[in-house]
C-alpha cells in the first residue's frame, strides 16, 4: 500500500479538468500502453495565444499518474506559456504533498507532456522522449524500453539532483525494465555531478572585502562545520582580517591532539573555494 | 469499512477455531519439544499430531513432514539438498511463472555455474511437456514446477511432469503453496519427491510452513545445528504455529469440498457477471485448468493499481498483477510469460477467495466494480477510443 497524502489521494478521487478540448492550441502526449502510464495534455489559449486559459487531461496510470495530471492542470491554468514552461516536477510534487520516490516518474511525465505540448505548439524539436516517434528528438536514446534520451535524462538527474542510477529510474522509469542502460545511467550521473562541481567550484574572481567575508562565513557554515558534527567537534569562527581567518574549534575538536590537522583542513578548504591567499589561525576564544 | 478480503492467495484470515488450538503454547504449555521433563514433553505430543495432520491432507506419511519457517524456506530447502545430493548433476529444471521463492533462486544458482532452463507456457498459462521432455538430461538434478500458479491459479498437470522428470533420475520438487487446501492432493500415489506448503495460505498464521520429504529421498538439510525435525531443519520448533498448521490442515481436509463447490460457485458468478457487464476484457488462464479460488481478469486500456485504490474506497481487497514501481516496471512476469496483451497486463486484478467468502461479498464487487473501469476508461486516453468504436 502506498502512503500518499491525502491531497494524492483527493485528486485521484477527485480529478479536476479531465477530458479533451476539441478546438485546443496544444497538445502534448507522452507515455504509451506499454509504458504502463500515459498523458495526454490538452491547452487552449488566449486571444493573444499568451496564457493559458483552460487545460484539460487524459491519463492511463495508477493513482498518482492521475493525482499528477490533475494538479498539473491546475498549476498551469492562467499562467503565460514561458511561465508553464517553469513549472518543474518537483513542484509537481509538492503540491500534492509529495509523491513516494517510486512514483516520482508520474510527476515528471506531467512536466515531459507540458514541454511536449508548447514545443509542438511553437514548432521545433521536441525537448523530450515524444510519444510520437516521427518527431525528431534530442540527443542519444539511452533508454531503448522507454525511449528517453540522455538529454531529457540529464536534466531530470540535474533539477533533482538524483545520484543513483535507482533514483533515477524512480523518477524517469529509465533502466527499470531490461536493465541494459543502467551502466549508462550511472556515466550520466557522474556527467552532471561532474558538471555540477566544477559550477560550484569557480571561484568568484576579484573579492570585495565584504563579499569574501560572506564566502569565508557560507563555506564554514556549508561545507566544513557539518563535516565536523559528524565527528563530534564543532568550531567558531572569531575573526576575519583581510585574508586572515581565526577560528576556535569547539566541543571534541577542542583540546583535539589532531586540532593542528584539523585547522589545515579549513585552511585548504577555504584556499579551494575562496581565495588562494587565505590563512587559518586557531585562538582560544 | 468492513473488508471485503479477496486477497486471500497473498494471505489468509487465521480460523478461529486454528488461533484457539495454538493460544495454550505461548504463555502456559511453553516446553521445549526437545526437553527430557514431562512439560516439555507433552508438547512434543501436540507437534507429532500436527505432524499427523498435515501428513494426513497430503496423503502423506507424519516421518515425511518437516516443518519450516514458510514456504520460501521450503522451496530453498528442497532445490538446495537436490543439488547437494547431485553434486554432479549442474541442470535445474523450472518455468518463467514461478514464484520467486523458485525463480530468483534458481536464477542466482546460475551465478554459480548452474545451467538452469525456464520452461515458457502458453497463452493460457499451461507447460509444454514437449518442452521439458527436451529439456530434462543425465545432468539435470532438479526439476521445480509450482503445483498451481499465484497469480492466475492455473494448475500443471504435476502427476504427468513427474514421470517424466523421473525417467532421467532427477529429483522432482513442486511448490504447492497455492494448491494445498484447494484441491486434494495425495502423495501415496504421486511422482512428487518434495513438496513446499506455507502456513499462511491455509488459514494458519504466518511463519511457519512444511517440506514433503517422500521416503528414501535423500535429503540434505538447509539449516544445522540441533537434532529437531531428525536432523533435517535445526532450530527450536515454533510449536504455537506448528500445531496451528496442523489444525489449519484437518480443517482444509474437512473444508475441500466447500471449496471446490461453493467457493468455485462464487468465483465463477464472479468471473461470469464481471465479464458480462464489463467490454474488453478477458480471463487470464481462462483456457486452463485453474484452482477453485482463483480468478485473474485484465481490463484494457486502464491500470491496476488505480483499480484497486478505487475498489479500496468499498473496502475491497485484491491484488493487481502489474506493481506500477519503477523498480519493475513490467508487469508481471506471469502474465508476460503467456504473452497477455500489453493493452490489458497492466489492467489485471486477482480476485482470490476463500471459505469465509459469502455470496453478499461477491454481489458487492459485481455492482461497484463496472463503474470503476468505465470511470478509469473515462480519464484514459485509449478507454475513449474504447468506448467511442464500441
Amino acid at each position: 500500500m502506498w502512503d500518499y497524502t491525502d491531497k494524492v489521494k483527493e485528486h485521484f478521487l477527485n480529478p479536476r479538468n479531465v477530458g479533451a478540448i476539441e478546438d485546443a492550441d496544444a497538445v502534448g502526449e507522452v507515455g504509451s500502453l506499454a509504458c504502463g502510464d500515459a498523458l495526454k495534455l490538452f491547452l487552449k489559449l488566449d486571444d493573444n495565444k499568451e496564457r493559458i486559459v483552460d487545460a484539460r487531461f487524459q491519463t492511463f496510470g495508477c493513482g498518482s499518474a492521475i493525482a499528477s495530471s490533475s494538479a498539473l492542470t491546475e498549476m498551469i491554468k492562467g499562467k503565460t506559456l514561458d511561465e508553464a514552461l517553469q513549472v518543474t516536477n518537483k513542484e509537481i510534487a509538492d503540491f500534492l504533498g509529495g509523491l513516494p520516490e517510486e512514483k516520482m516518474h508520474c510527476s515528471v511525465m506531467g512536466q515531459e507532456a507540458l514541454e511536449v505540448a508548447i514545443a509542438k505548439y511553437r514548432g521545433g524539436p521536441l525537448p523530450t522522449h515524444a510519444h510520437e516517434h516521427e518527431h525528431e528528438q534530442e540527443g542519444e536514446v539511452v533508454c531503448k524500453c522507454f525511449g528517453l534520451t540522455d538529454g531529457f535524462l540529464k536534466k531530470v538527474i540535474a533539477q533533482n539532483k538524483l545520484h543513483t542510477a535507482e533514483q533515477v529510474t524512480h523518477f524517469t522509469k529509465a533502466g527499470g525494465a531490461c536493465g541494459g542502460c543502467i551502466p549508462k545511467i550511472k556515466e550520466l550521473i557522474a556527467e552532471v555531478l561532474g558538471e555540477q562541481l566544477k559550477e560550484s567550484d569557480k571561484k568568484p574572481e576579484k573579492l570585495t572585502n565584504l563579499r569574501k567575508m560572506q564566502l569565508i562565513q557560507q563555506v564554514l557554515e556549508n561545507d566544513i562545520r557539518p563535516q565536523l558534527w559528524a565527528d563530534g567537534g564543532d568550531l567558531e569562527l572569531i575573526d576575519i582580517a583581510g585574508s586572515a581567518v581565526q577560528i576556535a574549534f569547539r566541543k571534541a575538536c577542542a583540546g583535539c591532539a589532531s586540532s593542528g590537522f584539523t585547522a589545515r583542513f579549513v585552511e585548504q578548504k577555504l584556499q579551494e573555494l575562496v581565495s588562494d591567499d587565505i590563512t587559518v589561525e586557531e585562538v582560544q576564544g | 469499512m468492513k473488508e471485503i478480503y479477496l486477497d486471500n492467495n497473498a494471505t489468509t484470515k487465521v480460523d478461529e477455531a486454528v488461533f484457539e488450538e495454538m493460544r495454550p503454547y505461548f504463555c502456559e504449555l511453553y516446553g521445549n519439544p526437545s526437553s527430557m521433563h514431562f512439560f516439555g514433553g507433552q508438547v512434543q505430543k501436540q507437534v507429532d499430531q500436527a505432524r499427523q495432520r498435515v501428513a494426513s491432507l497430503l496423503g502423506a506419511f507424519p516421518e515425511e513432514i518437516v516443518f519450516t519457517a514458510c514456504g520460501t524456506e521450503s522451496d530453498n530447502a528442497a532445490i538446495r539438498s537436490a543439488l547437494e545430493v547431485f553434486p554432479n548433476r549442474r541442470h535445474i529444471i523450472t518455468s518463467r511463472v514461478e514464484h520467486p521463492a523458485v525463480l530468483t533462486l534458481c536464477r542466482s544458482l546460475t551465478k554459480r555455474g548452474y545451467r538452469v532452463t525456464e520452461l515458457n507456457v502458453d497463452t493460457a498459462g499451461r507447460l509444454d511437456l514437449d518442452e521439458l521432455r527436451q529439456a530434462v538430461d543425465d545432468n539435470t538434478a532438479i526439476v521445480s514446477l509450482m503445483y498451481a500458479n499465484n497469480e492466475t491459479g492455473v494448475v500443471f498437470p504435476i502427476e504427468e511432469v513427474g514421470r517424466i522428470v523421473k525417467e532421467k533420475g532427477a529429483l522432482f520438487h513442486t511448490d504447492a503453496v497455492q494448491a494445498v487446501g484447494k484441491i486434494r492432493l495425495d502423495m501415496s500415489a504421486s511422482t512428487v519427491d518434495m513438496l513446499a506448503l506455507s502456513g499462511h495460505k491455509l488459514h494458519a498464521p504466518k511463519g511457519v510452513g512444511a517440506l514433503y520429504v517422500r521416503k528414501g529421498v535423500p535429503f540434505r538439510p538447509f539449516l544445522v545445528g540441533g537434532h529437531q525435525e531428525k536432523s533435517r531443519r535445526a532450530g527450536t520448533e515454533n510449536t504455537a504455529s506448528i500445531i496451528a498448521l496442523g489444525k489449519a490442515c484437518e480443517l482444509a481436509g474437512r473444508y475441500l469440498d466447500d471449496e471446490n463447490t461453493r467457493v468455485k460457485t462464487m468465483r465463477d458468478r464472479l468471473e461470469l457477471e464481471l465479464m458480462k457487464l464489463i467490454p474488453a476484457a478477458r480471463i487470464n488462464g481462462g483456457g486452463a485448468e485453474r484452482l477453485p479460488n482463483t480468478l485473474s481478469i485484465a481490463f484494457e486500456f486502464v491500470e491496476g493499481e488505480a483499480i484497486l485504490l478505487l475498489l479500496s474506497e468499498f473496502g475491497i481487497c485484491a491484488s493487481s498483477g502489474s506493481a506500477c514501481t519503477s523498480g519493475s516496471l513490467e508487469p508481471s512476469h506471469v502474465l508476460r510469460a503467456m504473452g497477455v496483451p500489453f493493452t490489458c497486463a497492466h489492467g489485471s486484478i486477482r480476485f482470490s477467495l476463500s471459505r469465509f467468502t459469502t455470496d453478499a461479498e461477491i454481489d458487492t464487487v459485481i455492482r461497484e466494480l463496472p463503474p470503476i473501469i468505465r470511470r478509469l476508461r473515462e480519464i484514459s486516453p485509449f478507454g475513449r477510443e474504447l468506448m467511442a468504436k464500441s
